[in-house]
């Protein structure tokens, strides 16, 4: 009855032999691949209305520009990929958008490495300041080496003068302070894990920011996971790459993520499974790095990457154990990062929250905080993301609640940019109900 | 361990949503889980809830008057008769209750007719109250508002369609600029948020709010009309005061034409639903697909071939890579067709891809279609034969699972797109399955 035994027209993603193939994109960017995504897009455009910065910047031509239509383009010689795509703010909506299954952040992505790669003029100021901030991680341990005089540099109305003139970083934000002990000090001095346990056991991927700004973040998963009699491991590890990505610093990425997958895989050797407690590091573990990667383990550590408390309540009883909780009244504005939505971690902290006798959790409702990172530092780009972010402050003030909840680091930045409240991470009030927060580990003089 | 619900509801449309409410509000003590992989198909929604707009097989003979009369002639295999009519009764009202004062044409059985951007009518049964001022019925001139950077809405050329299919009233269409926009092809939320947040925009006569400046161009261009029709961009989450703004400028009623996907009327009816399912505790899990499941008795299923005694125990959900267990009692699949995925086809089959549930269809694929591109073709109705409990059955008429039920456009033997049923169908089939479930669950 067929008239081809092998159909090369019928392209089924997820249909059993013909599996959806991500292509490597280095070192032959020209190379890639990405006509069965692009072809799958039937222009119903509603990744357009999902684009927070399509909403609110006329000049933007949205994501499926960016993706399927700017991929054709430039399949012709005479098209330079669009520089609109540096408005992107990697914010990875357009992917769950899609109903068509386009992968349109690894399009978005790859245009974006190519675009840095040949048309963007390595002296310029806007690349050496996207170089710097996509690799903030850099210079990130030699301010916490001296964080006081760091963070009081950084606090200088002159310095912010400087960063806005002379490199388009904007001077309208507070840098974010640097911890006067990294996590990975703290964690060295308590001489690492307190708990060994051959049979459950983690490797905690903290990224940048829990280990150099808010290690009260990654001193909450500790407490809680060894509380819970889980072994922790802290395996060497750069950057996630997320700034990377959205900087089109595909070869510092690159980087980055050949030193996570090795030593992450070898964690994975030990019977440990990774989890991460930054919401954009456990995207970038599970779906940029198979998407644009193909190191050996790849795969591996992607399908055995969790999100901190995902992997409680998929292996713990966490809601049993948190039944029985309770803390002293607090309530809290919830904002549920783009990089949570993204994995369907967007309810979690809510039905978590309802558990704990005490806490009261309101959601601030699905609109995008629009600092997406580096993008909200950008002197060209402040305005427009705090337009994105307009409709989350006024949730936030609607709320009952004086505090902010989030999982992400630069959405909590925002947050209290735009709102002047404190914002917490929920692993911190999973361990203040589970734990408590006076423990003898020494998390008050560290702060 | 896994994630552990009462009742998980797998697909976020319309089908979805309203299984997963009726769920919560026949079992309130029940968790109610929803996940869906892709975000809400209601986007692509026109936002008009349809029952049945034409006989199924016999479009010709034009609109249907009363919906609810000619549910009693459906064929056999209809998901319709498959729940009865006094189920679709119930679940309209249940959508009533649920959208509350956002919805009319409750008052009445009949059909209203809905002027579309096309300048076509629709038989539909309720309508955004942002419609209300536009349907064809009423014999009041309209003025149709097209905008020079929005193609969708072709206002003049709407507006000599209405006529022609002798709509009782005069329709005259412009095409203006939209003050503010000033790019080609921007978004529809780009519109609607200027006019949300009235951003100031630039006009000849100096800097003013958006909603001024679109009364203004448009208060020239009024000849006497007493209603005006605008694209359906006008707002998002203040779409009542815009148009009430733009009602008060221009001292005529004001009213939307719905417009193709994306639109905002579908997304503002999936904020009313989403918002419903918050305020009952469901649970929603979106952005992750369900891939996979496990039966309870998995040596049964070996010894008896798989009859209807076997259970699904758990689904899989995979998060990006990692796979998560997510674990209820009763479970609705709620996936969508073709288009939605629910249902998809290969060269050589045809098959329902996370259950694997028989989609009945002609082995040989030239029999999937007929040559008119307007005909009647079988794929149309393609889909899960359910029984009237709305379990799926296998090829043998038995049920696949005992804890599982389909509903909307996963479903087949009906084609939405010929009788405007889309709506209708998935309203009654989830409202009927979400129901079942929290019972049977209980």
């Amino acid at each position: 009855m067929s008239d081809a035994e092998q159909p090369t027209d019928d392209h089924v993603p997820g249909a059993e032999e013909e599996e959806f193939e991500p292509v490597q994109v280095f070192p032959e960017a020209e190379e890639m691949d990405l006509r069965p995504g692009a072809d799958n897009c039937y222009k119903c455009s509603t990744c357009d209305t999902n684009c927070p910065v399509a909403e609110v910047d006329d000049e933007f031509p949205g994501p499926k520009f960016q993706g399927p239509e700017q991929w054709r383009l430039k399949r012709q010689d005479d098209h330079d990929v669009d520089d609109s795509v540096m408005k992107c703010s990697n914010c990875m909506r357009c992917d769950s958008a899609c109903p068509s299954e386009v992968p349109l952040s690894q399009m978005h992505n790859t245009a974006r490495g190519e675009y840095v790669e040949e048309n963007m003029d390595k002296l310029s100021r806007e690349y050496i300041r996207n170089r710097i901030l996509a690799n903030y991680r850099r210079l990130a341990p030699l301010a916490a080496a001296f964080p006081r005089t760091a963070n009081f540099v950084m606090g200088l109305s002159v310095t912010k003068w400087m960063g806005e003139k002379v490199l388009g970083i904007t001077s309208e934000r507070e840098f974010p302070e640097f911890a006067t002990e990294t996590f990975r000090e703290w964690w060295t001095k308590r001489g690492g894990a307190k708990v060994e346990n051959p049979d459950k056991r983690i490797a905690y991927f903290h990224g940048c920011y829990s280990n150099y700004n808010t290690p009260e973040v990654a001193k909450a998963l500790v407490r809680v996971y060894e509380h819970l009699g889980y072994e922790i491991m802290v395996p060497d590890q750069s950057c996630s790459g997320t700034p990377m990505f959205a900087n089109g610093m595909l070869e510092d990425a690159r980087r980055a993520a050949e030193t996570n997958v090795r030593e992450l895989a070898a964690a994975l050797e030990e019977g440990a499974d990774i989890v991460a407690s930054c919401s954009s590091c456990s995207m970038s573990l599970r779906q940029e790095y198979p998407e644009l990667f193909d190191f050996e383990d790849t795969e591996t550590v992607a399908a055995n990457t969790w999100d901190a408390v995902e992997y409680l309540r998929v292996h713990e009883d966490l809601e049993g154990e948190l039944e029985e909780t309770s803390v002293d009244g607090e309530e809290f504005a919830y904002h549920a990062p783009c990089h949570s939505r993204n994995q369907g971690l967007d309810g979690q902290t809510i039905e978590l929250m309802e558990l704990i006798d005490g806490i009261e959790a309101h959601d601030v409702g699905d609109s995008c905080s629009g600092i997406s990172g580096t993008y909200g530092w950008k002197e060209e780009n402040y305005e427009t993301s705090m337009k994105i972010g307009e409709e989350m402050f006024e949730h936030m003030d609607d709320a009952p609640a004086e505090t902010g909840l989030t999982e992400c680091p630069t959405c909590s930045m925002q947050m209290e940019h735009g709102t002047g409240y404190e914002i917490k991470h929920t692993l911190e009030v999973l361990e203040a109900a589970l734990v408590g927060t006076d423990d003898a580990d020494g998390r008050r003089e560290a702060g | 361990m896994a994630i552990e619900d009462d009742v998980l509801v797998i697909g976020g449309g319309l089908a979805g949503a309203t299984a997963a409410l009726a769920a919560a509000d026949a079992a309130p003590d029940a968790r109610v889980r929803l996940v869906t992989y892709k975000q809400s198909t209601l986007r692509h929604a026109s936002g008009l809830i349809d029952i049945l707009g034409y006989a199924p097989g016999a479009p010709e003979e034009g609109p249907l008057v009363d919906p609810f009369d000619a549910l009693e002639d459906l064929p056999q295999g209809h998901p319709y008769e498959r729940v009865g009519s006094e189920a679709v009764r119930e679940a309209l009202a249940f959508f009533d209750e649920t959208v509350g004062d956002a919805y009319a044409g409750d008052h009445t059985d009949a059909n209203a007719l809905v002027p579309t951007h096309g300048g076509t009518v629709k038989p539909t049964a309720r309508y955004p109250v942002a419609a209300a001022d536009g349907l064809a019925s009423d014999d009041r001139d309209a003025l149709l508002v097209g905008f020079e950077t929005l193609p969708d809405f072709e206002a003049p050329l709407a507006a000599a369609h209405l006529e022609a299919a002798g709509a009782p009233f005069s329709a005259r269409g412009v095409t203006v600029p939209f003050p503010g926009i000033v790019r080609d092809d921007a978004k529809v939320t780009r519109y609607a948020h200027l006019l949300d947040h009235d951003e100031s925009v630039a006009t000849g006569a100096g800097e003013t709010g958006a909603r001024e400046a679109l009364a203004t161009t448009i208060s020239e261009r009024l000849e006497g009309e007493s209603r005006v029709g605008f694209p359906a961009i006008l707002g998002d989450e203040r779409a009542d005061a815009v148009r009430a703004d733009l009602a008060d400028a221009l001292g005529v009623d004001v009213f939307e034409v719905p417009m193709g996907p994306p639109s905002l009327p579908g997304m503002r009816l999936e904020d009313l639903l989403y918002g419903a399912l918050e305020e009952r505790g469901v649970r929603v899990t979106s952005g992750v697909p369900v891939i996979d499941f496990e039966t309870a008795e998995a040596d049964a299923v070996a010894a008896d071939g798989g009859s209807g005694d076997d259970r699904i125990d758990r689904v899989v959900v995979d998060r990006n890579g990692t796979e998560v267990p997510h674990r209820a009692d009763q479970y609705v699949l709620a996936t969508g067709g073709l288009v939605g995925k629910g249902v998809r086809s290969e060269r050589e089959r045809v098959f329902e891809p996370i259950f694997d549930c028989h989609v009945p269809h002609a082995e040989d694929r030239y029999d999937w279609f007929v040559d008119d591109a307007f005909g009647d073709h079988p794929f149309a109705r393609f889909g899960l034969a359910p029984d009237r409990d709305l379990r799926p059955l296998d090829a043998r008429d038995d049920p696949e699972f005992a804890n599982l039920r389909a509903a909307g456009a996963v479903l087949g033997g009906y084609d939405f797109a010929a009788e405007k049923s889309g709506a209708g169908v998935s309203l009654a089939t989830g409202y009927v399955a979400g129901t079942r479930a929290a019972e049977e669950g209980e």
